[in-house]
């Protein structure tokens, strides 16, 4: 299996080279790219999150930004009430993703297909609402987050900390998921994809594998939320609106869908070549939007197709090189 | 709680319903019959809004509006089929999803770029203006067009999918549509005009909103979501299942926002009451779906 020794140089590699951008963004002196990258982390934590339940169950959610917001909810209203402790904090978004994970998991995983796809959109949209209409936590305005997570040793008090910190959790969940993904439990989990029936012919509950999936996903996709409240100082209503939701995705397909590092490649090719279009043009979205319904028809693999083609002979033929080329220049760049 | 109010609020509640079924049928039969999902259904009910509005405006003939709103509607669902849903009905949803996602980006920028940042205005036709007493209550004429409009066309999808050949073949599209391509059907064709059947719906939708509720950018997604809602309770694939969920959720969540505030009301205090109610009122569709699925992950009609 190439693919094995492929990410096991990957992983260094792309990880080195993410812990080098605050050093050249002092060194340039464009502090911005500190903030910036810091944000690309945030997003690559979440579809790394995603990735457990899209890329290696085939469970197309289209409402994990849900996960984002209550993360970062967790950290604006305790803060809103004086409590900045990061360990509380870190403990209500970790409690909170898991219970609603488990409630809306339960609901949603006895669907399928299309059915799952909306109900998870619905149940986001149903968060979104809710904090929307709380005007006591700022309602549709947002919430100011005054002070910063303070984890006793440490504070997330500007955008190195939230850089570094979410480089190491960033690490430390693509290592989890790399060994996860090997794992038995792992295995199931792809295997529920491809065959559902033969799963629970083997003894196994498709059911109790995927909620579990989904809860974890979940719980990794609120310490992205927790992070970014702290980067932004700022909890929002849209940060779980439904576009992020479909952001996320789109990093995942760009980057490659059950992959280790895919998410992470995908996440700084989507935030890079948005900055650039908004650089561009104020109306960015009217570039961009084509540029995934280009993605969506040509790439079925996305990223993959470069992957592949080490293993194959032969690359699908599918894997038509329009969208490829800008994301191949990025991969370059980062494994270098 | 005056009996008056209540029923007109209930009217209310039928009209969004209205709106929400001729936006939900389009988007379940393309979904029964092609396995397609639009996410881009929201922009043609926009394309819908702004093309009757702009219409109207400039020729002052309402019927003019409302059937230029169709065509146009019906003209880009035409094209979106063509250039993305096409090469797509055979992948995963997923990248359907997607593709449809990256079309509503788009066209909502469009709407900027044409039309600006601001909500653009649309009038009610002067012999529209008025309102009527009912049951003791004064109501809106146009609201009650769009309720007109909305039984109108359930009455006619209803005849069009269970009495003509174009139903017929509608139907057994739905269940086996290599079948039917088989049997000398062009089933090519029959998507393209069932395409264009539901954008149409979708830019019906959009022309008859647009005078009651703001005309803007991104003003598709929120109907979207609770079509989406609609097909899921109603069961996907079906039109009466369609038409009875759109009815229960638009005027629940119509009641909901006008009377729960209300209800907590009495026995909570104003302030929190406040702050709760609307909360309350718009997740109870969410629940409501919630609950369908959790004892029917069918919908409500399915049988399966």
């Amino acid at each position: 299996m190439n693919r094995v020794k492929f990410g096991a140089w990957m992983i260094p590699v792309l990880f080195i080279l993410l812990a080098a951008v605050p050093f050249v963004a002092q060194a340039i002196g464009e502090p911005f790219y500190v903030t910036f990258f810091a944000r690309v982390l945030v997003y690559a934590l979440a579809a790394c999150a995603l990735n457990l339940v899209l890329g290696f169950a085939g469970l197309v959610s289209f409402g994990h930004a849900m996960f984002i917001g209550l993360g970062c909810y967790a950290v604006g209203i305790l803060s809103f009430y004086g409590i900045s402790d990061g360990w509380l904090q870190l403990l209500a978004a970790v409690v909170v993703c898991a219970l609603v994970g488990l409630v809306v998991g339960t609901v949603c995983l006895r669907t399928s297909g299309i059915g799952f796809i909306m109900i998870t959109l619905a149940f986001a949209q149903m968060f979104y609402f809710l904090m929307v209409s709380m005007t006591t936590f700022g309602g549709d305005d947002g919430l100011n987050i005054n002070e910063p997570s303070n984890f006793g040793l440490f504070e997330l008090s500007g955008s190195t900390e939230v850089y570094w910190a979410t480089w190491a959790v960033l690490l430390a969940v693509t290592i989890f998921l790399a060994r996860l993904k090997k794992s038995p439990f792992g295995m199931v989990l792809q295997a529920t994809h491809i065959n559902p029936r033969r799963v629970n012919a083997f003894g196994y509950s498709v059911f109790r594998v995927q909620l579990a999936a989904y809860v974890m996903s979940g719980v990794l996709t609120g310490l992205a939320g927790l992070l970014l409240a702290n980067l932004t100082a700022f909890a929002s209503p849209s940060y779980m609106s439904w576009p992020v939701s479909g952001e996320l995705i789109v990093m995942l397909v760009i980057g490659g869908l059950g992959t280790i590092t895919g998410p992470i490649v995908g996440a700084i090719a989507f935030l890079v070549m948005e900055e650039f279009f908004k650089g561009l043009t104020q109306h960015w979205m009217l570039i961009m939007g084509p540029v995934i319904v280009v993605i969506a028809l040509v790439s079925k693999n996305g990223f993959a197709w470069l992957i592949r083609r080490r293993e194959e002979p032969a690359p699908a033929p599918s894997a038509a090189p329009a969208a490829a080329p800008k994301v191949a220049a990025v991969s370059a760049g980062e494994s270098q | 709680m005056n009996s008056s109010l209540f029923l007109s609020q209930l009217l209310n509640g039928v009209q969004l319903g209205v709106l929400l079924f001729l936006l939900s049928s389009g988007l379940t039969l393309i979904f029964g019959i092609m396995n397609f999902i639009n996410l881009a259904h929201g922009s043609l009910y926009m394309v819908g809004a702004f093309i009757g509005a702009a219409s109207y405006n400039a020729s002052g003939s309402f019927i003019f509006a409302i059937a230029a709103a169709i065509i146009a509607a019906g003209l880009v669902g035409l094209l979106l089929e063509h250039l993305v849903a096409k090469p797509l009905y055979r992948h995963d949803h997923l990248y359907q999803v997607l593709a449809t996602f990256g079309l509503m980006m788009f066209f909502n920028e469009l709407a900027i770029v044409i039309f600006g940042n601001r909500p653009y205005y649309a009038a009610i036709p002067s012999a529209l203006n008025g309102a009527v007493t009912l049951f003791g209550s004064q109501y809106p004429v146009y609201r009650i067009l769009i309720i007109a409009v909305g039984v109108l066309v359930a009455l006619g999808a209803w005849y069009l999918i269970q009495k003509t050949r174009f139903g017929m073949l509608i139907r057994a599209g739905a269940s086996n549509s290599s079948m039917v391509s088989v049997l000398g059907v062009n089933i090519d064709l029959l998507k393209k005009l069932l395409f264009m059947l539901g954008a149409g719906l979708a830019g019906l939708a959009g022309a008859l909103a647009g005078p009651i509720l703001s005309v803007q950018s991104g003003m598709g997604e929120p109907v979207l979501i609770l079509a989406l809602v609609v097909i899921v309770v109603g069961g996907i694939g079906s039109i009466r299942g369609a038409l009875v969920a759109a009815m229960i959720i638009a005027v629940i969540d119509t009641l909901g926002r006008a009377y729960i505030p209300h209800l907590l009301g009495s026995f909570m205090q104003p302030a929190s009451a406040n702050a709760v109610g609307p909360a309350m009122a718009s997740m109870l569709i969410y629940v409501l779906m919630a609950l369908v699925l959790a004892f029917r992950p069918n919908g409500i009609l399915n049988k399966k």
